[in-house]
């Protein structure tokens, strides 16, 4: 068991270190000089010498890169080329709580209403209420996120009123409030999740009820909820659980564009507005941020199997 | 134990046009999808020919005029013709997504050909840089590749692209591996036939097919992305009659111009469904386990 924990943890360490020198190039390959940003239109010889010298611009790419991830490590990611502010307060301390919020409650919802309905899918196959379903999964998959959030604003927002169209108040200050203002951004960007999630139980539900085991189990007279939700449910697990990991990708770049519409203030809006501003420091903490995070959900995804699933526990 | 059965199901595979018949009766939704496809395809390809208003005429007299007798579906702040703009944005639509995909799929390609011939220390190192490249979403490789390109159509194309290699080399990868364990490859390679020719009449038909239909199915995704970049503000610059740069001019009026980005939407929305059922068409008919099925 410790030798594949720390298999495990060696492979995500590596792959976290390609990440890392995919972002150092990237900003490497920026067009525009740092130093003249920083120090605008009009600066002195001896100023440009020092802020590159300050800034380490003028030592190889290895020591650069070296020096880089240092600081990532250890939280100094840099200031804003405009305004000086520290990046790594910015990035990780105001926007990433944001975007991760959004995306846990929207995970939540997915999974709250999804595995429901894929159930009942599963149990009811072939009926109306299976295809009803499944047109609904599939156009739900297929539907940007970003048209939905506009349609949901202007369904509940404007025409009812009913829900706030935009800003964020975190859950941890004032939790009623903070789940009235992410209710939308939350059911926007579960709809691709919960559409998912609803064809992955269904397929491997049905597939699972075909399992000699299960007739074994109703041949005992077990309960047909206790089928399902025990023996059945049980092998779904393990595909959700990859599936999901996998999809976390997926999730993280809904939440940038469910930050557009709703106007909150995470690593989504972060990264935008930086692009615009060619801010490519915080461009590079945003992407750093988000690949690590990628890496980090599906290493646990991987450590969770074996206890998913016995038969690969590792002996 | 999964080669031998490689082996088994590639070679019993029937001509995927087997039973095609039979399908379309049985699958209507999957026609009325192929139709809507060819249809949105076919006002890309006529562009302005067919559109009621030119797309970036501004009719100053009708600025968010709502839908009426003269501008069918209303128009826009500038008061220009919502219909005609939508018409025009399926050829940016597709002409983004096309392109894109055709790159990362060239891409993909090169990459995942050699990652699966030379073996070794190469495809080593090369997988590990695709794995990192799959950890971030292709919505924020796009981003960042937009952040050094800059903005406009044909940077929004290389940034998708670039952006799909990834996905792309690692599935062709799989395909070379599997094919480069047939006995015929391997027969040729005891004949002494050179390498190049081996890639170039064995290994490359047989992967080609799984890329195209790959390619066909991405397209989908990759118009999501590109449209998710100008919804954003990064991508395709105004006043290019974009889906995704029409649905964001219209967020700010949502509550008494629905429409602007109503219109937009509906196009895109419609579009990728469209898509999702033929490529969920295609993959079914490409999968003689799923195919069994019906």
């Amino acid at each position: 068991m410790l030798l594949f924990v720390g298999r495990k943890l060696a492979q995500t360490i590596f792959i976290l270190l390609m990440v890392s020198i995919v972002s150092f190039t990237l900003l490497k390959l920026a067009p525009g000089d740092p130093v003249q940003m920083a120090l605008g239109s009009e600066y002195s010889q001896e100023a440009y010498a020092s802020l590159t010298h300050e800034m380490g611009l003028d030592q190889s790419l290895v020591v650069q890169y070296g020096h880089w991830l240092w600081g990532f490590i250890t939280g100094d990611w840099g200031r804003s080329y405009v305004g000086r502010t520290p990046i790594f307060q910015y990035a990780f301390v105001e926007a990433l709580p944001v975007t991760l919020t959004l995306a846990a409650s929207a995970l939540f919802l997915a999974i709250l209403i999804g595995v429901p309905l894929g159930v009942l899918s599963a149990a009811r196959q072939d009926t109306i209420l299976d295809a009803g379903t499944a047109a609904l999964s599939l156009t739900g998959t297929a539907f940007p996120s970003f048209y939905l959030g506009i349609l949901l604003i202007w369904i509940f927002g404007v025409h009812f009123g009913l829900f706030p169209t935009m800003g964020f108040v975190a859950p941890w200050q004032d939790f009623l409030d903070g789940v009235y203002h992410m209710t939308l951004p939350a059911l926007t960007l579960s709809t691709y999740f919960m559409a998912m999630i609803v064809r992955l139980v269904r397929a491997n539900l049905i597939e699972a009820l075909q399992q000699p085991y299960v007739a074994a189990a109703r041949a005992r007279g077990e309960s047909e909820r206790r089928v399902i939700w025990l023996h059945g449910m049980r092998n779904v697990l393990m595909p959700l659980v990859t599936v999901l990991g996998l999809q976390l990708g997926a999730l993280l770049q809904g939440a940038v564009l469910t930050e557009t519409v709703f106007s909150l203030p995470g690593v989504g809006q972060m990264i935008t507005n930086a692009v615009l501003n060619r801010e490519y420091l915080v461009v590079q903490a945003g992407v750093m941020m988000t690949g690590c995070l990628f890496i980090f959900v599906n290493l646990l995804v991987d450590l969770a199997y074996p206890w998913l699933d016995p038969r690969l526990k590792p002996r | 134990m999964s080669e031998t059965l490689l082996v088994d199901k590639i070679a019993r595979r029937p001509a995927w046009w087997a039973g095609l018949g039979s399908y379309i009766r049985h699958r209507p939704f999957f026609i009325l999808a192929l139709l809507v496809t060819l249809a949105f395809l076919a006002i890309a390809l006529l562009g302005t020919a067919v559109t009621p208003f030119d797309p970036t005429f501004q009719d100053m007299e009708a600025p968010m005029s709502p839908p009426s007798s003269t501008h069918w579906l209303g128009t826009d702040s500038y008061g220009q013709d919502l219909l005609s703009r939508a018409m025009a944005g399926a050829r940016y639509a597709f002409l983004t997504g096309i392109c894109s995909v055709l790159l990362g799929a060239l891409g993909g390609l090169a990459v995942g050909l050699m990652a699966g011939l030379a073996g070794g220390r190469t495809e080593w190192f090369l997988m590990r840089i695709v794995d990192a490249i799959l950890a971030l979403p292709s919505l924020v490789m796009a981003i960042a590749f937009i952040a050094i390109l800059g903005q406009g159509v044909d940077k929004v194309i290389l940034a998708v692209g670039l952006a799909l290699i990834g996905p792309f080399a690692r599935t062709v990868r799989a395909d070379v591996l599997q094919v480069r364990a047939l006995p015929f490859v391997e027969a040729a390679g005891l004949m002494g036939i050179g390498k190049l020719a081996i890639v170039r009449r064995h290994i490359l038909p047989n992967v080609f097919f799984p890329l195209v239909v790959q390619a066909t199915i991405r397209i989908s995704e990759a118009i999501l992305v590109s449209s998710s970049l100008s919804f954003i503000g990064i991508g395709i610059v105004p006043p290019t009659p974009d889906w995704g740069l029409m649905i964001a001019e219209g967020r700010g009026f949502v509550s008494f111009a629905p429409w602007m980005s109503g219109v937009p939407g509906a196009a895109l929305a419609i579009l990728l469904i469209a898509l999702a059922i033929v490529g969920d068409g295609i993959r079914e008919q490409m999968d003689p386990k799923q195919r069994a099925g019906h």
